[in-house]
């Protein structure tokens, strides 16, 4: 049994928050710049120099990287041997998202109420996804999520018959209606099976894996190559004007699913695909 | 091609901008975006004036992060222009001549724009640290309330952008993508 202080939960999702929004992760950053070596339009070749260099203006200035500094999706791996001391969780994990959104100068971007609307003006409540794993540690990951490309996600129920064919046509006719909308070259996570919530958690999920690791399961690995160079045929290229590089890469999270079901989530994320993982 | 332009947009500089070129828009621009769309939309069906004058004007659909001390404002990329389509065709009617952007448009904006010549600008969404760096200076004119959302005042000196669709009502986003599409 080991004890955490939510204190430092507090500090380290304040941090998480801040650094996400000014520096991209390294696949990230990598996976731009080989679409920048790669792109046939001139245009696209451009706009690719352009995100390199505002994340050069981001990093040294601390701007954020896209005024959209998101909505934040908290993912929290619980070790089961961990005793949590301090205020309630959930209050801690929202001040580290308050603390971090006010003292980074990070846009407030969340309303209290769906339809009614009014800002609650400190970025709170986040999104929290609780897991509960083997061992004494808390592995957190904070990713804000832009909603210029989270409003193009879907979830399709596909039906048994459909198969893969079905699953592959539900992601690139999602790109199609993202069109440019979605800021590319985007990023695309996938979830498929489990029930309507759990594909979009699924999906969610695979935003935030290294765009160099491709999943442990053959096909689905497979599959994942084949949706990206699909998706890269389409032709919408970097911000939607035309190009080779519409997306940066596919992740495809799958769980076990009904017999009567295939449900799949595609949840699209635009190039600034934030994520920061620390283990305390 | 690439075009240096000032804004007010007057008629002539709308006639010379063509769907793909490159543009470097300096002067004064507007901030709008959902919330300040339907306040406007909603004050101006009730006979009420918009909060500035939208005739010749450009209105950069932005929300920025908050500015540092020292910071004329914080990233300032544009988000998705649907979301203010519904209002568009109103401000349009009422002198609006640019909007700037990123995504598509409904045809009822499109077939706005072109009774209306207008233009469409897209900037590069994602670029807000760029972007921030061509805003000389920002002053909430209205809607402060809406903090984010509030309408702003901007002086902006080169600020990139693409004509995307013209007044004629050529779109490069249907024209660039049949190029590559393979």
């Amino acid at each position: 049994m080991r004890t955490i202080h939510t204190d430092t939960i507090i500090n380290n999702i304040k941090e998480m928050c801040i650094e996400a929004n000014l520096h991209l992760a390294k696949d990230v950053v990598g996976a731009i710049a080989h679409a920048k070596d790669t792109e046939e339009s001139q245009l696209g070749k451009k706009i690719l120099g352009q995100l390199q260099e505002n994340m050069d203006i981001a990093a040294s200035e601390s701007i954020p990287i896209c005024q959209d500094t998101g909505m934040a999706v908290v993912f929290m791996q619980i070790g089961q041997d961990v005793h949590i001391e301090g205020q309630n969780l959930e209050d801690a994990i929202n001040e580290g998202i308050r603390q971090g959104y006010v003292e980074g100068y990070l846009r407030k971007s969340v309303v209290k109420d769906p339809l009614e609307r009014e800002n609650t003006k400190d970025n709170t409540p986040g999104i929290i996804h609780y897991e509960i794993v083997p061992g004494e540690n808390i592995t957190i990951t904070v990713a804000p999520k832009g909603f210029g490309s989270e409003n193009m996600s879907r979830v399709c129920m596909l039906k048994p018959a459909d198969g893969i064919e079905g699953v592959k046509e539900a992601v690139l006719e999602t790109v199609r209606l993202a069109g440019p909308n979605a800021c590319p070259p985007i990023v695309v996570g996938v979830g498929i099976g489990g029930t309507f919530e759990k594909c979009a958690i699924l999906a969610k999920k695979a935003l935030t894996r290294d765009l160099n690791q491709s999943s442990s399961t053959p096909y689905v690995a497979e599959l994942e190559k084949e949706l990206l160079e699909k998706i890269n045929q389409l032709g919408y290229g970097p911000a939607g004007l035309g190009g080779r590089n519409t997306a940066l890469g596919v992740n495809i999270e799958t769980y076990p699913t009904h017999i009567a079901g295939l449900p799949v989530a595609i949840n699209i994320c635009c190039h600034v695909n934030r994520h920061v993982m620390r283990t305390i | 091609m690439e075009i240096k332009i000032q804004t007010p947009l007057e008629e002539e500089t709308v006639n010379r901008l063509k769907a793909g070129d490159y543009i470097y828009i300096s002067g004064t621009i507007y901030t709008a975006r959902d919330a300040a769309h339907k306040r406007m939309f909603e004050a101006m069906g009730k006979g009420e004036n918009p909060p500035l004058d939208l005739k010749n004007n450009i209105i950069y659909y932005l929300g920025p992060s908050p500015a540092k001390e020292g910071q004329v404002i914080g990233s300032a990329g544009p988000t998705t222009s649907s979301r203010m389509d519904k209002y568009t065709p109103l401000l349009l009617d009422n002198g609006l001549k640019g909007m700037i952007g990123k995504g598509k448009r409904s045809e009822s904006v499109i077939e706005s724009m072109k009774k209306n010549k207008a233009v469409y600008f897209a900037a590069v969404g994602g670029a807000g640290a760029l972007l921030s760096k061509c805003i000389q200076s920002s002053e909430v004119i209205a809607y402060d309330d809406l903090g984010t959302e509030a309408i702003r005042k901007l002086e902006v000196e080169n600020l990139p952008v693409i004509v995307v669709i013209d007044k004629e009502g050529n779109n490069l986003y249907e024209t660039a993508v049949e190029e590559f599409k393979k």
